[in-house]
């Protein structure tokens, strides 16, 4: 695979060649998504596989799939997905991550499109996609249905949408801001506003709203025991995910 | 081609493989064939010429493979090709030893049918397994394998690691695994610092051919100087492990073979009747030395580099081949979700799964050498009132059957009997 060539200013490489040792860190301020990274792909891996019949244990299982991540950051789906064989665009509003992950991918190799955008700007410009992550973004966003009709818009008839958040309910307050932010640290104070959490039947019904069939929901749940994240089909009480298709 | 650069880049694809292995012995072919078999292509670089290490007949080394590892090497494709040569083990008799004065009225007696799995392992000879591993590489097209090749230095990037052997070519990993045994120079040009015990014993190693049938029985007496097992080989043969302090070993090894036969006979009594040497003798200090880290910038420790154990229970080969395993299964499953599995975010998993199973074993079998090897009398009476509960009740013997033959704790796919 040709890396891609790097647009950066020159003197700004250094600043960002930290940044994205430091976003790559598995011990730095990232290592909350590093330790749930591994489930998050299990979860868009398998769900991507079984939607367009790839087998995962080939080599490239993913080529000639054109895969959109929203909020890509530093690129800890995009550089996955695009190892697995996949076009990848990662997309990000805040500009500053994407010289970090242009950096970080060039330096593994990979050829990634990351772009300083929107979902809804892309969607206006008629960009199509076979898959969108959507992770970890739609409790972020002012309004989530006409975001997630831009995502809908994104996709191709039979395109397969991964979207997961954080649920709303006291467990995930004391869990999401209260221990991950207040104790542990793991996110910056305020990362998280609980009130703009979803319940998983509020986003099935805004997923649907926005035109997309909920086909699966699953459940990321922490154990404090084994330190670690495991996917769990019933405890959808704090992290879950949803993947939805584009009806044809 | 003229232009210098192409050609470097050239040569260094025509060297590039997904893992590098330096160690030809048995983890590393081990790790070799696993990854090929899950699509990635390794090159193994073994210090050895072609040959050296597979002797035509009987040296006297054996291993107790345990039940676990028998089934990693029916899953990577080698024990059909030892299977012919394995002794299976169906039963462990430990018996607290006094020599001259017979065993103790105390013993433990393990048998493989009070767990379901089959027997708690096999013996087998060092050529075959060799032999095997050799054969099913060199049938593997993933597969390559550099002898009589000897690293001088090697070096870690972003994407992976370069190593330049002794005749100045280099080779190109995404990740390097050093299974280059106890003094591992994998884990010392890393800076990789160890930790060890030196317990001041020596292990005789031989093989003797005995009169009577052993009846696939394992035996482990507990004697003062050092533990002594006799392990079954196929026939009437069977391997013996035996340890002495340091000085009395190497006195007892530097007498004849007849006068050594004359020391050991008495240790274990006449149940086998009469007895005489197979193969050469070996002898091997015991120390243990563990790794500070198994794993670095892209690199992984396996075996001995890792954990150089006291051979006690025969688990060094049975731990190695467990970190063939884990390593296996966790490099197989960042491939499959596209990680960089030579990342420092991926070789974590394999450190945390791998070093709190090996502080266990180290400690458990530390802790055991010690209060056999020691004629306290208290220590003596406690150990065979221990012996005694342990094998008055079935579910703690159940146990300790399940512990032998490698079934307990997290255990990897390949030592479940599965593919990855």
């Amino acid at each position: 695979m040709q890396a891609p060539q790097s647009t950066v200013d020159p003197s700004e490489i250094a600043k960002f060649e930290a940044m994205a040792a430091e976003w790559w860190d598995p011990e730095g301020k990232f290592k909350p998504l590093h330790m749930l990274n591994p489930c998050r792909l299990d979860y868009i891996t398998a769900q991507i596989a079984g939607e367009f019949d790839r087998n995962l244990k080939s080599s490239d299982p993913f080529a000639g799939l054109r895969i959109l991540d929203i909020g890509c950051g530093g690129g800890l789906l995009s550089e996955p997905m695009a190892r697995l064989g996949a076009t990848v665009v990662g997309a990000d509003a805040a500009e500053r991550n994407l010289p970090v992950a242009r950096i970080h991918a060039e330096q593994s190799g990979l050829n990634i499109d990351y772009r300083h955008t929107t979902a809804e700007a892309l969607a206006a410009a008629g960009e199509q996609f076979d898959v969108v992550l959507n992770m970890e973004v739609v409790e972020h966003v002012a309004d989530p249905l006409s975001y997630l009709t831009a995502t809908r818009q994104l996709l191709k008839p039979g395109g397969l949408e991964i979207c997961s958040t954080i649920n709303r309910n006291p467990k995930s307050f004391a869990v999401a801001i209260i221990g991950a932010e207040v104790v542990m640290r793991w996110l910056p104070r305020g990362t998280h506003e609980w009130s703009k959490f979803i319940t998983p039947d509020e986003l099935y019904d805004l997923l649907q709203q926005a035109g997309l069939t909920p086909v699966d929901r699953k459940g990321f749940v922490f154990n404090p025991i084994s330190w670690s994240w495991s996917i769990s089909d019933r405890d959808l009480s704090v992290n879950y995910v949803t993947a939805s298709t584009k009806p044809l | 081609m003229d232009n210098p650069e192409h050609t470097r880049i050239l040569q260094g694809m025509k060297n590039a493989s997904d893992i590098l292995i330096v160690g030809g012995g048995l983890n590393g072919p081990a790790l070799a064939l696993a990854m090929a078999q899950t699509g990635h292509t390794v090159t193994v670089i073994d210090a050895l010429p072609p040959g050296a290490a597979e002797a035509e007949d009987f040296d006297g080394r054996g291993y107790a493979l345990a039940l676990a590892s028998q089934r990693l090497l029916n899953q990577i494709g080698v024990w059909d090709a030892v299977s012919d040569h394995a002794q299976p083990m169906l039963e462990i008799k430990v018996t607290d030893g006094h020599a001259g004065r017979g065993p103790s009225p105390f013993f433990m007696h393990f048998d493989h049918a009070e767990i379901e799995e089959g027997p708690m392992g096999y013996m087998v000879e060092d050529r075959f397994l060799r032999r095997a591993f050799n054969a099913a590489m060199q049938d593997n097209p993933r597969i390559t394998v550099l002898r009589e090749a000897r690293v001088v230095a090697q070096e870690a990037d972003a994407t992976g690691a370069t190593v330049t052997l002794e005749d100045g070519e280099t080779l190109r990993g995404r990740l390097l695994v050093g299974s280059d045994g106890r003094q591992s120079g994998t884990a010392q040009r890393a800076g990789i610092k160890r930790t060890g015990w030196d317990y001041g014993q020596t292990a005789l190693v031989c093989a003797i051919d005995h009169e009577k049938l052993h009846g696939g029985v394992a035996h482990q007496f507990f004697m003062p100087p050092g533990p002594l097992a006799i392990l079954p080989l196929p026939g009437n043969r069977s391997s013996i492990v035996w340890s002495e302090r340091t000085d009395t070993a190497e006195a007892i090894h530097a007498l004849d073979d007849e006068k050594y036969l004359q020391v050991l006979r008495p240790r274990f009594g006449d149940f086998l009747g009469d007895i005489s040497l197979a193969g050469k003798r070996f002898t091997y200090p015991l120390n243990l030395t563990v790794a500070n880290s198994f794993v670095g910038d892209r690199l992984a420790l396996i075996g001995d580099a890792a954990h150089g154990m006291h051979p006690i229970a025969g688990q060094g080969l049975n731990a190695g081949l467990r970190d063939v395993a884990a390593l296996a299964e966790v490099l197989t499953g960042a491939t499959r979700r596209g990680e960089d599995f030579g990342s420092s975010l991926v070789l974590g998993r394999y450190q945390q799964w791998r070093r709190f199973d090996t502080a266990a074993l180290v400690a458990a079998t530390d802790v055991f050498n010690r209060l056999f090897s020691n004629d306290n009398p208290i220590l003596r009476l406690g150990r065979d009132v221990g012996m005694g509960i342990v094998g008055s009740l079935p579910g703690l013997r159940r146990g300790f059957v399940r512990e032998a033959a490698g079934l307990t704790g997290d255990l990897p796919r390949l030592m479940q009997g599965k593919q990855i």
